[in-house]
């Protein structure tokens, strides 16, 4: 792993929390993982397991009744002098200017839907422009000059012409291209991408991660890509953060966890995707059980309940905390450390 | 986006054609031609015409002649500016109504652009905070505006008005002003009467319009693209306001054209009570009497309007959604 010494975002025991009149939604609880300078840094778990709500939380937009209860989300910025500033995320006001200055500029974000999220009243020369003259001091045609720029690094044709169109006027593919070149107009050092080729079809699925892996090669971002599918993590990803139930339960090089996970959890997850070496016919060995209502988390290990080593008295008692289980590699089990 | 607008001028032709027959229809229902009920009408009044003058107006219309020549007849005069005679008045249809038709629109207007700037912003605040104590506030009053009748409203506060303030509620004009010609100062008179007729026949629309824009809202605010919106940093006020509150705005648009003529059919008790010189009284008074030609007329120019302020919420609707005006 060819990064700095000091992660670019350091999320610390993260708690984002639901509150509901039926009760306490844990979106989040106690999520602990770092990205650093031109990592790309996957983020896997099962539906509803809280990365979505992790991305949210990092650019401060969880919506309500949601809100981040613990933790911190450090952002070091690197400021123009070379010195770099460290902000807690956490402690900044969701609307206030640092927050807005941050958003955008510092963390860019592409998610899943490429059908909604731009808006249909505007054309998509207007919400880029949009972005860079909020954060950059450009001129409207500069800025203008610059969104068409972002089109054509994103390899849609005729950008000139395609500044002046509507969303509802580009293909999906397209369409999430706009997006991409939208979230980096203004040259975040991070880009969050929720799904972002979930909703594509295979083909331009592999032409958007391209395009994402050429403009990090270009660009240097880190990337936090947020995904079901563990064939997008092998072929993009240098490390892997498992979460479950809110939770991280193992994280570590992409190479390590794909070969030598520890967390049962990891290994059922990596059982269930269909493999080209495994032997046809061989009925896939998926997860036991299914993921519990989310108000009612399970006391001790949150995995303990569909977990083939569960250990009666401890793991249902006891809630395990991320340890060290290989160089660069931790998860937490008490399998691995039965004396916390 | 020309096909579209030609496309919905020419559904507006039709729409008026087929009002015209409606009212051609209201104008031959009763029983009789009006010609003997107009003769009727002035012998009992006092004043019988000659057997002359009745068959002459018999011609004029073509009562002896096929129905759709009677229609075409009808149309042609209508396209002069002649709307025929007003019974119990004696009066052409045009001279009663021209005046009256006028302050319906300004009465209306007046009402539709209070709902709006009243609802708008409620609207939105209550989406934005929903659940808030200030949402539950407005939806208990909204349900209030919706239940209450108009004119009891109406009836209540001319009590209150003439009771605490001592002032008369009620017109358009203070007497000096009622007959006077036009003049700057009888504008500024009417002004100062239309806001209560305003408030009372906006009431129950503002009310809808409330919940609908809430509604809307909702909806909006839970599409991706506000969570795009956010992320690029934009203050929450400014990401509200450009975008899902623009999205939310467009039933509104295409509520104009029916918004109209519901306002002037709801006016008529209102109207009534605060006697407004409006046309929705007249037309209750030419419905009960029978004058055919006077509530044929009516119909006729409120579907018109109608027709005319659906048109215009089409144009409105194409300029503020660009799907429609790039798929036109
Ligand atoms: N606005 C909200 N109100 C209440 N609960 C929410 C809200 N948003 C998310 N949650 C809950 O938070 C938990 C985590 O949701 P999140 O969207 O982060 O999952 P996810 O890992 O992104 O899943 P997916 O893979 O389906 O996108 C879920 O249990 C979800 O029900
Ligand atoms: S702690 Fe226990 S229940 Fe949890 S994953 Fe490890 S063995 Fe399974
Ligand atoms: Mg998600």
């Amino acid at each position: 792993m060819e990064h700095g010494p000091e992660p670019i975002l350091s999320v610390r025991n993260l708690k984002t929390y639901f509150f509901q009149d039926e009760g306490i939604v844990h979106a989040v609880d106690g999520a602990t993982f770092d990205l650093y300078r031109g990592q790309t840094l996957g983020i896997v778990g099962e539906s509803g397991c809280g990365k979505s709500v992790t991305a949210r939380s990092v650019l401060r937009i969880v919506e309500r009744p949601g809100r981040i209860v613990e933790g911190e989300i450090i952002l070091r910025r690197e400021q123009p002098n070379g010195q770099t500033d460290e902000i807690d995320l956490t402690k900044l006001n969701p609307d206030g200017a640092l927050m807005r200055a941050i958003r955008g500029k510092d963390i860019g974000l592409i998610f899943q839907e490429p059908m909604t999220s731009f808006s249909a009243h505007y054309t998509i020369g207007n919400q880029i422009t949009e972005a860079i003259r909020l954060h950059l001091k450009l001129s409207k045609a500069e800025a203008r000059a610059r969104a068409i720029e972002m089109l054509r690094l994103v390899g849609i044709p005729k950008p000139e012409r395609r500044v002046d169109e509507y969303s509802f006027q580009l293909s999906g593919g397209l369409r999430q291209r706009a997006m991409i070149a939208m979230a980096l107009a203004c040259d975040p050092g991070i880009l969050i991408a929720d799904e972002p080729t979930t909703a594509l079809d295979v083909t331009t699925q592999a032409q958007i991660l391209a395009l994402l892996e050429r403009l990090q090669r270009e660009r240097g971002m880190a990337i936090m890509l947020i995904t079901h599918n563990l064939g997008v993590v092998a072929e993009m990803c240098d490390a892997v953060v498992v979460m479950y139930l809110g939770r991280v339960v193992e994280k570590g090089p992409v190479r390590q966890i794909f070969h030598n996970a520890r967390h049962p959890y990891t290994q059922a997850l990596l059982r269930s995707i269909p493999s080209i070496e495994a032997a046809p016919r061989v009925k896939l060995p998926t997860i036991t059980g299914s993921i519990p209502h989310p108000y009612k988390r399970p006391k001790g290990c949150p995995f303990h309940p569909r977990c083939a080593h569960v250990m009666p008295g401890l793991c249902d008692v006891q809630t395990p905390a991320l340890q060290p289980v290989a160089e660069h590699q931790e998860a937490s089990c008490f399998l691995y450390h039965p004396s916390q | 986006m020309l096909s579209y607008i030609l496309r919905r001028f020419l559904l507006a032709i039709v729409t008026v054609w087929a009002i015209t027959v409606l009212a051609f229809v209201i104008i031959q229902l009763p029983p009789g031609d009006f010609v003997t009920i107009y003769i009727n009408a002035l012998q009992s009044s006092g004043s019988p015409i000659s057997y002359g003058q009745a068959e002459a107006m018999r011609a004029q219309y073509g009562l002896d002649q096929p129905m759709y020549i009677q229609y075409l007849k009808w149309m042609g005069m209508m396209l002069q500016g002649d709307f025929g005679m007003a019974l119990a008045w004696n009066k052409p249809v045009k001279e009663i109504i021209g005046d009256r038709l006028t302050l319906t629109m300004v009465v209306s207007i007046a009402a539709i652009l209070l709902t709006w700037t009243v609802a708008l912003p409620i609207g939105i605040y209550s989406a934005v905070r929903q659940y808030s104590l200030g949402d539950y506030v407005f939806t208990f009053i909204g349900f209030i505006g919706i239940a209450v009748p108009n004119f009891m409203l109406a009836l209540i506060l001319m009590y209150v008005g003439y009771k605490y303030f001592n002032m008369s509620i009620g017109g358009l004009f203070s007497p000096q002003y009622a007959e006077a010609p036009w003049s700057l100062a009888k504008v500024l008179d009417l002004l100062q009467h239309l806001i209560l007729p305003a408030l009372i026949l906006g009431l129950a629309g503002t009310a809808q319009l409330i919940r609908i824009m809430r509604a809307n809202l909702l909806d909006e605010l839970r599409k991706p693209y506000v969570v795009t919106a956010r992320a690029k940093g934009l203050s929450e006020t400014r990401v509200i306001l450009k975008y899902p509150v623009r999205a939310a705005l467009n039933p509104f648009a295409s509520t104009i054209g029916y918004y109209f003529p519901y306002v002037v059919s709801g006016s008529i008790v209102v109207s009534l009570v605060l006697s407004l010189p409006t046309v929705g009284p007249l037309l209750l008074t030419a419905l009960v009497a029978q004058d055919m030609f006077l509530a044929g007329t009516i119909v006729l120019m409120l579907g018109v309007m109608t027709v005319i302020g659906t048109f215009v919420s089409d144009l409105i609707l194409m300029w503020i959604d660009p799907r429609i005006r790039m798929e036109g």
